[in-house]
């Protein structure tokens, strides 16, 4: 059976899909900055806003990780524009994320810091997660890629995978009873892992022959 | 330790209430403060809230009122707002999320409320609630509660001590540990709600431990009675321990021989003990005991041993290894 895909639509070349992919990837922050600021965090807001920001990057992340096999799905090619936009926005959440925790949590009490970056394995979990989003932001501006060159870039950047992959292993972790919130970025992870598997691979998954091109 | 004996009520007019501050700290930063502004606003809307000065206890006036003969003990700290003592629980019974105790625990239904207390017990009985509140003489107790998690609260509890309830049934030689259950029903707790831990919710003290003077069943905070997401109608407040030995709603008290195993520890024994005595030293897995944060504070405070009531209960842990015992 072969599906019928929709046509790409034209908008999505247009000048203005990227800034506004990044302001509309900025609204869970200025919400959560409101509710700060307003009290609406009350009655723990440090808290509140700690899981918030550790939330939403996990949740772009998974966006961004949601990208490709959009494409593939679609055959939408313009849709991987807005893969890096929306990484480095991802990454702009994790750095916010972790100053909450340092700075405003912890307010930089650093034998706090110390034990739990040397005792507390979500943490450390989180910290190789953040490494890792960390490099990738770091060699996504196009001069490094081309330096790095395709292939090495590209196989750099799997790495993402197994950010997620931590990223909800330490969401899992401090939750205390059963899987919360957590196990729903756990499944929606896995669905997006098995769309990624080569072609033959999936169509083995699934049974079935793989689709046309992608 | 910084516990007294002294009426709320002869504290000077200049101390103010935090709710008052709060909302008028709210209503400032809603009017739009200025960029100028904002830092200041972070700060105050982050934490903050709480007066500097210690408050009075003001009643809120939403559920029944309480008599109380007095207040027997007080810590000498500001009260946390009844709006966060409300509404930031732990109540899985009613879900996992801290506000979801007070989103779903109207279902509870505690009026009438029998307890059963049973066991190693010459006179075993089972106690209309509203029949105890009649005849046992209520305290205001102004506790801290410290939580597993890391954060604190200080609360006007009323109550009576546990011991005046286990005098009633005359325990046996035998009895050496006392065993809580809290109400486990489909109707007043639907299972949907529920967060995935086994029930009914199981809670023990060594029988010392519940003897002890400051050990208290609480029915009421803030001068009325509980709140259904504060354990109503009758609750276990164990200041000193953290706060999931403080057990909610509980319908059943047995005494036994040997030491119950509570919910918690059965979970994660790694994680939770039996005795889960209040202690800066002993950190759990996931994070460090060393510090809390006071709900409506800005930053973190140094936790005190015993939750501060060391003077009080050391002495029932002389030959303990904490650190093993945890
Ligand atoms: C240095 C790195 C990191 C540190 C120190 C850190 C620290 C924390 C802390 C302290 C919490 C809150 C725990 C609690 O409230 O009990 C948390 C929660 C969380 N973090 Fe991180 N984190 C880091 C990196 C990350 C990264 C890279 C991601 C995403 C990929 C992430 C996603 C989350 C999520 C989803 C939560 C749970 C939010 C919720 O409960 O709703 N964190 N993190």
């Amino acid at each position: 059976m072969v599906l019928k895909r929709p046509p790409e639509p034209k908008w999505l070349g247009a000048r203005w899909v990227p800034p506004a992919t990044v302001a509309l990837c900025l609204v869970p922050l200025a919400v959560l900055i409101g509710q700060a600021l307003t009290g609406a965090l009350f009655p723990n807001p440090i808290e509140a806003l700690v899981r918030g920001l550790g939330d939403w990057t996990l949740r772009l992340l998974l966006l961004t990780l949601a990208i490709t096999p959009a494409r593939r799905l679609t055959g939408w090619t313009r849709l991987v524009r807005l893969r890096r936009t929306i990484g480095l926005i991802t990454f702009a959440y994790a750095v916010l994320h972790v100053l909450a925790y340092v700075g405003l949590d912890q307010a930089f009490h650093l034998p706090t810091l110390w034990a739990d970056i040397t005792k507390r394995a979500f943490i450390i979990l989180g910290m190789v997660s953040f490494a890792i989003l960390a490099v990738l932001a770091a060699t996504s501006p196009k001069a490094v890629v081309r330096r790095l060159g395709g292939r090495r870039w590209r196989r750099l950047h799997r790495l993402i995978y197994p950010a997620a992959i931590l990223g909800v292993i330490h969401h899992a972790m401090m939750v205390r009873a059963g899987w919360g919130t957590a196990g729903e970025h756990a499944v929606i992870l896995a669905l997006l892992l098995v769309l990624r598997l080569p072609k033959p691979r999936l169509a083995g998954v699934f049974g079935g022959r793989g689709g046309a091109e992608g | 330790m910084p516990v007294h004996r002294r009426s709320p009520w002869s504290l000077p007019d200049s101390e103010v209430t935090p709710p008052a501050l709060f909302r008028a700290r709210r209503r400032f930063l809603k009017a739009g403060a200025g960029s100028l502004a904002l830092s200041a606003g972070l700060a105050s809307g982050l934490g903050g809230w709480v007066g500097a000065a210690r408050a009075a206890v003001e009643r809120p006036g939403k559920l029944a009122p309480l008599e109380v003969t007095g207040t027997t003990h007080r810590v000498d700290e500001a009260l946390t707002d009844y709006e966060a003592v409300t509404t930031y629980n732990n109540f899985y019974e009613f879900g996992a999320g801290k506000e979801d105790p007070a989103e779903n625990a109207h279902t509870l239904k505690p009026r009438p409320w029998t307890l059963s207390v049973d066991g190693l017990v010459a006179r075993p009985r089972t106690f209309d609630v509203a029949d105890l509140l009649a005849t046992q003489p209520l305290e205001e107790r102004i506790y801290r509660l410290r939580c597993v998690e890391a954060w604190s609260m200080v609360i006007p509890w009323i109550g009576f001590p546990l011991a005046a309830l286990l005098d009633r049934v005359e325990p046996l030689g035998s009895a050496r540990y006392v065993r809580f259950e809290s109400l486990i029903d489909d109707e007043r707790m639907p299972p949907r709600n529920r967060a995935p831990i086994s029930y009914p919710y199981v809670e023990g003290l060594r029988l010392d431990e519940a003897r002890h003077d400051l050990t208290l069943l609480a029915v009421g905070l803030y001068g009325e009675v509980l709140p259904n997401q504060s354990g109503a109608p009758i609750r276990l407040v164990v200041p000193w321990k953290y706060g999931f030995k403080s057990i909610k709603s509980v319908v059943r008290i047995s005494l036994v021989e040997d030491r119950p195993l509570n919910t918690w520890q059965a979970l994660q024994p790694s994680e939770y003990g039996f005795y889960a005595n209040v202690n800066p030293e002993v950190d759990h897995p996931r994070w460090s005991q060393a510090r809390e944060r006071r709900i409506g504070e800005f930053f973190r405070r140094e936790t005190l041993m015993f939750n501060g009531y060391g003077e009080a209960v050391a002495d029932l842990y002389r030959d303990l290894d904490l650190t093993k015992w945890y």
